[in-house]
C-alpha cells in the first residue's frame, strides 16, 4: 500500500512534538475527517529555524507531515510558502491515489502556521498562506458542523476526486487546478 | 511493501477470512484432479461429481437444520445476499414492494436495498440500532406494512460481533406473508443456528469464514418460498442458479460445515476465553479505549475497540509491523473516505468511529497470540498518542482540572 519511504517517515517521524514559545500555529483538518494536523515553526531572521508537528491520522497523513517538516526546516518563510501538497507527496516518492486528497494536507498546514507567524508581526499575508478563495465558497455553503474552513482538502476535494475518477483522469498526478497551490 | 520483521505473525482477521482446513483442502483437489467431472453429465465422471454435490449440500443443510433441497449453492455470502433480496423483491412484486432492513448491514445488503430503491423496484426502510449495535424487535414490529414482503436482518454484525433477536424477528414476520432473510455469514459455522425454530424463510451463508474455501456460499430458500434467480443459464440448482456446479468448492463447503458443526461448542468456549481475556486486557491496559458491540450478545470470536485520539489506519500499520494482522472501521481502510457505517450508526463520534480495531479470532489462535497482542499494543497507542493533537488537548485540560 504504502512505499518504503511513506513506511520509514510513518514508522520513524521527524520532529514531532510542539514548540511552547512557537512562532506561529497552523492546524488544519478537522476529526470527523479522520486527519488533524498541527504544525509549530520558531522564525529567526526569516528563516525556519524549528518546526514540530503532532497529527492525528491515517498513515499518509504522519509520513507528509513528518516530510513536510523535514522539506523546510532552515528554510526561508519564501521557499517554504513555496512548497505544496504536490511537493510534499513527491518527496515521499507518491501516495497512494485515494491519499492524495485525504490526508495530503501538511503543505497546508505549514502554510496556516506562517502565515500566523505573519499575522503576529503585523506583516502581510503571503501568497500560500491565504485560504483560496475556493476554499472559502466551499466555507460559506458547507454545512454548519463541519468546520471547511479548517479543512480545506477534505470534503470539497473529495467531491472533486468523485468527478475526476469518474472523467478517467489519472488522480496520482494531481489535479491540473490543485487550489492550494 | 510493508517490511515486517517481527518474531510473530498473529492472524486476527477471521471475520474477513480464514484458512482453509488441511483436510478441506485434500478433500477438495480429488474433485479437481481426479473425479473433475461436470455434474451435469449423464457419464460415470458426472455422477460422482454429482454425487460428490449431493454429498455437500447435506452438509451444509444440516448445519443450520435444513433440507437438503432447500439449500442453492452458488459463489458466496454476497450473492447469497443479492439474490435473497432482489430476487425475494422481484418474486413478491405484485404482492407489495416495502423492505425492511437496518443501518448495520454488510454492504451486500445495503447496496442492494438501495440498488432496487434507485430503479424503483423497492422502497426500503432502515432501521436505526442501539449503541451496542442492537436491533430491537419493537421497531421491526413498528415498520411492518400492508405492504411489506421481505425483512433482511443479519444474524450477527460482522464488525462489531452483536447478536440480533433473530428468534423474535422471524417470529413477527411468520404468518404475515413477509419473507424473512438472514444474512447469517458471520454466524454459520460459530453459533447454534436452526432455520425452523427462528423462523427463517431464507439464510446467507459462506464458506471461507469457515475454514472452507473462498468462492462458495449458500443461500437457503424455504420450501415452497418465491425467490427470482439473479443468472440464468442452464438448469443447475434446481433452476435457481445457473452454472457449472462449482465441485470442489462444494466439496470444500460441504466438509468444513460438518467440522464446524462437530466442533462448535469447543470452538466457542475456546474463543469467548481467548476473546475476553484480549478485550479485558486491552481496556485494563490502555485507558480511553472502549469496546464497541453488545458486551456478551457477541460472536465468539469478535473484539472490536476504540482507542481514542488515534486513527486506525495507524494502528493496523504499526500492528502490521509487529506482525499482528487486524482490521479497521476507519476510513482509511474502507476506501469511502468515511468511517464505518456500523460505528456510526452506533451513534459512535466520528473521530472514535475512526480509531477503531477490530481483531477476529480463530481456531489456530493460542493463548500466547493474546499475551502477545496484550505486549505490542499498549506502545503503538502511547506513540501514536504521543503524536496526536487530540490526545495533547486532553491531556491538557485534565492537567488544568488538577491545578484548578
Amino acid at each position: 500500500m504504502y512505499n518504503q519511504r511513506v513506511m520509514d517517515h510513518f514508522s520513524q517521524p521527524r520532529n514531532v512534538g510542539d514548540i511552547p514559545d512557537a512562532d506561529g500555529v497552523g492546524e488544519v483538518g478537522n476529526p470527523v475527517c479522520g486527519d488533524i494536523m498541527r504544525i509549530a515553526i520558531k522564525v529567526r531572521a526569516d528563516r525556519i529555524e524549528d518546526i514540530k508537528f503532532k497529527t492525528f491520522g491515517c498513515g499518509a497523513a504522519i509520513a507528509t507531515s513528518s516530510m513536510v517538516t523535514e522539506l523546510v526546516k532552515g528554510k526561508t518563510l519564501q521557499e517554504a510558502e513555496e512548497i505544496s501538497n504536490r511537493t510534499v507527496a513527491e518527496a515521499l516518492g507518491g501516495l497512494p491515489a485515494i491519499k492524495m486528497h485525504c490526508s495530503n494536507l501538511a503543505a497546508d498546514a505549514l502554510h496556516r502556521a506562517i502565515e500566523d507567524y505573519r499575522r503576529r508581526n503585523g506583516g502581510a499575508v503571503g501568497p500560500g498562506g491565504a485560504p483560496s478563495v475556493a476554499a472559502g465558497a466551499r466555507a460559506a455553503s458547507g454545512p454548519a458542523a463541519h468546520d471547511e474552513d479548517k479543512c480545506p482538502s477534505c470534503c470539497g476535494k473529495i467531491a472533486q476526486l468523485g468527478r475526476e475518477l469518474a472523467e478517467g483522469r489519472d488522480i496520482t498526478a494531481g489535479p491540473p487546478s490543485d487550489p492550494i497551490k | 511493501m510493508t517490511q515486517t520483521t517481527a518474531s510473530r505473525r498473529v492472524y486476527l482477521d477471521h471475520a474477513a477470512t480464514t484458512p482453509v482446513r488441511p483436510e478441506v483442502a485434500e478433500a477438495m483437489l480429488r474433485f479437481m484432479v481426479t473425479d473433475f467431472g461436470n455434474a451435469s453429465s449423464v457419464h460415470s465422471f458426472g455422477r460422482v461429481a454429482k454425487e460428490a454435490t449431493e454429498n455437500a449440500r447435506a452438509q451444509v443443510a444440516s448445519l443450520m437444520g435444513a433440507r437438503p433441497e432447500e439449500i442453492v449453492l452458488m459463489s458466496g455470502g454476497t450473492e447469497a445476499d443479492n439474490m435473497a433480496i432482489r430476487g425475494a423483491v422481484l418474486a413478491n412484486a405484485g404482492r407489495g414492494r416495502h423492505v425492511i432492513t437496518t443501518k448495520i448491514e454488510h454492504h451486500a445488503v445495503l447496496h442492494t436495498c438501495e440498488g432496487l430503491e434507485k430503479e424503483g423496484l423497492a422502497e426500503v426502510t432502515y432501521l436505526p440500532v442501539d449503541a451496542q449495535a442492537l436491533v430491537s424487535a419493537e421497531t421491526v414490529a413498528e415498520a411492518i406494512r400492508p405492504d411489506t414482503v421481505l425483512v433482511s436482518l443479519m444474524f450477527a454484525n460482522n464488525e462489531v460481533g452483536t447478536i440480533q433477536p433473530v428468534a423474535e424477528v422471524g417470529r413477527l414476520c411468520q404468518g404475515k406473508g413477509i419473507l424473512f432473510h438472514t444474512d447469517a455469514v458471520q454466524a454459520y459455522g460459530a453459533l447454534p443456528v436452526d432455520v425452523d425454530a427462528l423462523g427463517i424463510d431464507l439464510l446467507s451463508a459462506s464458506s471461507h469464514k469457515i475454514y472452507g474455501p473462498k468462492g462458495i456460499g449458500a443461500l437457503f430458500i424455504r420450501k415452497g418460498r418465491k425467490v427470482h434467480p439473479l443468472i440464468t443459464g442452464g438448469f443447475q440448482e434446481r433452476n435457481r442458479r445457473a452454472g457449472t456446479s462449482n465441485v470442489p468448492g462444494a466439496v470444500g463447503f460441504g466438509l468444513a460445515a460438518e467440522l464446524a458443526m462437530k466442533e462448535m461448542e469447543g470452538r466457542r468456549r475456546r474463543l469467548v476465553a481467548l476473546r475476553d481475556r484480549l478485550i479485558n486486557g486491552l481496556v485494563k491496559k490502555i485507558e480511553f479505549t472502549r469496546l464497541n458491540g453488545h458486551p456478551t450478545l457477541r460472536l465468539p470470536n469478535n473484539a472490536n475497540l476504540s482507542f481514542e485520539f488515534v486513527e486506525g489506519e495507524s494502528i493496523l500499520l504499526s500492528l502490521d509491523m509487529k506482525g499482528v494482522a487486524a482490521s479497521s472501521g476507519s476510513a482509511c481502510t474502507s476506501g469511502s473516505l468515511e468511517p464505518s457505517h456500523v460505528l456510526l450508526a452506533m451513534g459512535l463520534p466520528p473521530e472514535v468511529a475512526h480509531g477503531s480495531v477490530r481483531m477476529t479470532l480463530g481456531t489456530g489462535n493460542t493463548d500466547e497470540d493474546v499475551d502477545y497482542v496484550l505486549e505490542v499494543l499498549p506502545p503503538i497507542i502511547d506513540r501514536l498518542r504521543a503524536m496526536s493533537p487530540l490526545h495533547a488537548k486532553v491531556v491538557a485540560e485534565r492537567v488544568a482540572r488538577k491545578g484548578g
